[in-house]
């Protein structure tokens, strides 16, 4: 069980990110301390950044820093570009949670964030949000890598001499 | 050499697929000195465009054409099988096992069981075992003759540490259509993982790298990439007269032919079928049963997966070379007939697992289930479901797909034998990882389905089934289901071996019947 130490989770609630107006129309969001941006064309600077906090409130970890579950949300602006429907589902989406309990999303507890995406569950919004979480976060080589899955190994020429057999904790008998 | 031939040459037989169906028949046929186009809907890719990457080989090899899913499939992707050059051999995880004498005649074993439409195969084990055994050499089956079994792996050894600790004794690494040492001019297994999304150094057999090039060097085969056979055509005395097809340009062509061979896997052969119907044939080609495109059969399935004391890595090395075979028999007392193999499963990689190890979770204790990922442990349970006249294949009656031919509707209910099997083998598998400790336990659903069958089935009746024992259809003598359609009962086992041990009986079959000019 985690501590009671102040999670990232906590961190990032009680900071904000830094976003910026492009010419082009879209958003540049800075992270708190500038160690990385994230660019839409399609989502503005809210949306995006509540998209963000929802794709790790989803699948939260702490060994992940916020540049990756940014990837999921630069995922579904690009998508959202040219899909005004999806750009309406997430829009609207994000409206709803910042509705729910008359402040924004983003800014509720974590229970409560917790609780008012327990009433989305089981529409589009949610699950298109779920999918693209998990297709965007884990399938990134620089996340699943932390997590033990080790991608490609032809390159490697396979486990055959890397450990396809080398568990060692197995009893005996 | 590659060989062409004209569209207006009716020497030709034509196939239908080229998967384990209809990449086997063509290549046996071709050896016998027979010409043979065969038609694959799919592109035909090499072993280059074969990476380590479970997503991308998805999209790249799978057959995606919209098709409705109802009951309890997948709405949307009822089926996990390719639309490539070599068909689902390319994807497939190359466990190859006989089917058991029993499973050959289930109405006479099982007896009437309420719902379900047994029939007894028109084949017997002992008919069919020297077919087997040309299929196991053909594929290079570990374990078979003097074919070493492939070297377990991890997620092999947590399973058969736990089978042992529950007193289990039929546990090895199974019989692998993967070589175990260098074979027929493709290499031993890497241990690299990623069977189903392609074997990237050909240490698997498909028919893509090993049936179809050597057809090819006889000179008396074509093979025509990203061609979609839509519609068979037959004369007035009700014979296969050629196929109609769209080629890669979308261009409706008509290739004639000698004789029908079709092997497009469980719901595009019935869908063709369907869609030749004509005046003569109101309900479908071959179709005087009814039974085109009812049996539908999937195989009961599902998936363990466990969290474990220790790391297990269990994606790596050869997907599914382990298996405890002691559920497979046929033993009333359990509560079910019929029986069911545990097989190794890893989890298609961290996205995989996400998405799989519970439907729709979310939050902290999920994401807590899936940094224990390098802790997982996993098998697939494959056991025999039961044909019924409701499950099964039908054309779409307002939607088309872009060459105008109607989208397939697959429909499949469990039967309550299937729902008392799995429930046996989620109790079976758990107790295995349970054994060694296992701190949290997932039982899985099944997964899109990969082994499709029953759906033209073989009787020795006219009126039971859609063609004989030899796959010749009863009402058209020139035209052959060639896949795993024609199974009567699906057996235990995963399907591939017994479908090539059939494509090589055919062969025989139509070559001796070309032979004597009875076609």
């Amino acid at each position: 069980m985690k501590a009671h130490a102040p999670s990232r989770r906590d961190f990032l609630c009680s900071t904000s990110f830094v976003a910026v107006g492009l010419a082009t129309g879209g958003y540049m969001i800075l992270a708190p301390d500038y160690a990385w941006a994230l660019s839409t064309t399609a989502l503005d600077a809210h949306t995006a950044q509540t998209l963000l906090v929802m794709a790790r409130q989803l699948f939260p970890h702490d060994r992940l820093g916020d540049q990756y579950y940014a990837t999921v949300v630069e995922a579904v602006d690009k998508q959202a570009a040219s899909d005004a429907a999806l750009r309406k589902l997430l829009t609207d989406g994000v409206a709803r949670l910042d509705g729910a309990r008359g402040i924004a999303w983003v800014q509720l507890s974590n229970g409560a964030r917790n609780a008012v995406l327990k009433t989305e569950e089981a529409g589009e919004f949610f699950s298109t949000m779920r999918t693209a979480t998990i297709n965007n976060l884990y399938t990134n080589p620089l996340v699943y890598r932390f997590f033990g899955f080790e991608g490609s190994s032809v390159e490697h020429g396979g486990y055959i001499d890397r450990g396809f057999d080398d568990i060692g904790w197995l009893p005996n008998a | 050499m590659a060989k062409t031939f004209d569209l207006k040459d009716d020497s030709v037989v034509v196939v239908v697929g080229s998967g384990a169906g209809g990449g086997t028949l063509s290549n046996e046929l071709v050896q016998r000195g027979i010409n043979v186009v065969c038609l694959e809907a799919g592109p035909r890719l090499g072993l280059t465009d074969i990476i380590n990457d479970n997503g991308a080989m998805f999209n790249r090899l799978s057959w995606l054409d919209k098709r409705f899913g109802t009951g309890d499939l997948n709405a949307t992707l009822p089926l996990w099988v390719c639309k490539t050059v070599g068909g689902t051999t390319v994807h497939w995880a190359g466990a190859s096992l006989r089917f058991q004498e029993h499973e050959f005649r289930v109405r006479t074993v099982y007896g009437n069981m309420p719902g379900a439409n047994l029939l007894d195969w028109p084949t017997t084990l002992q008919e069919l075992e020297p077919f087997y055994a040309r299929a196991e050499d053909k594929l290079g089956v570990t374990g078979t003759s003097d074919i070493p079994r492939l070297p377990g792996n991890n997620n092999f050894k947590v399973m058969a540490a736990g089978a042992k600790r529950l007193g289990y004794t039929q546990v090895h690494t199974g019989n692998m259509a993967i070589n175990s040492q260098p074979r027929d001019g493709r290499p031993a297994c890497h241990q690299i993982g990623f069977c189903m999304s392609g074997c990237a150094i050909g240490a698997k057999w498909s028919t893509l790298y090993t049936e179809i090039p050597k057809a090819e060097s006889t000179g008396r085969f074509e093979i025509r990439p990203d061609s979609m056979v839509v519609k068979i055509n037959h004369d007035n005395s009700g014979k296969a007269t050629g196929v109609v097809y769209a080629d890669k340009t979308g261009t409706l062509q008509e290739q004639k032919a000698r004789v029908v061979c079709v092997a497009g896997n469980s719901v595009e052969t019935p869908r063709l079928l369907l869609n030749s119907q004509s005046s003569k044939f109101p309900n479908g080609l071959a179709n005087s049963s009814g039974q085109v495109g009812r049996n539908y059969m999937r195989h009961m399935t599902g998936t363990v997966y466990a969290i474990m004391p220790g790391r297990v890595n269990f994606d790596r090395g050869t997907q599914m070379a382990g298996i405890i075979k002691d559920e497979s028999r046929h033993d009333p007392s359990r509560g079910f007939a019929g029986g069911y193999e545990m097989e190794t499963l890893p989890g298609f990689g961290l996205s995989g697992v996400a998405s799989n190890t519970v439907a729709g979770a979310w939050g902290l204790e999920y994401a807590n289930v899936i940094e224990m990922y390098d802790h997982f442990a996993g098998m697939w349970l494959v056991g025999e479901d039961l044909p019924q006249a409701g499950n099964g294949v039908a054309l779409h009656p307002t939607e088309k797909d872009k060459h105008g031919m109607p989208v397939p509707v697959v429909h499949f209910k469990d039967h309550a034998n299937d729902v008392a099997m799995r429930n046996h083998a989620y109790k079976a598998g758990t107790a295995v990882y349970q054994s060694l400790g296992a701190t949290q336990v997932f039982e899985l659903p099944p997964f899109p389905s990969t082994h499709n069958m029953g759906t033209c089935r073989q009787s020795e009746k006219a009126q039971d089934g859609v063609c004989n024992k030899y796959g010749q259809t009863h009402d058209v003598a020139n035209l052959f289901i060639s896949d795993g359609s024609q199974f009567t009962t699906g057996g235990a086992e995963n399907p591939t071996l017994t479908i090539v041990a059939l494509a090589i009986r055919q062969a025989d079959y139509l070559a001796d019947q070309l032979s004597k000019n009875q076609m």
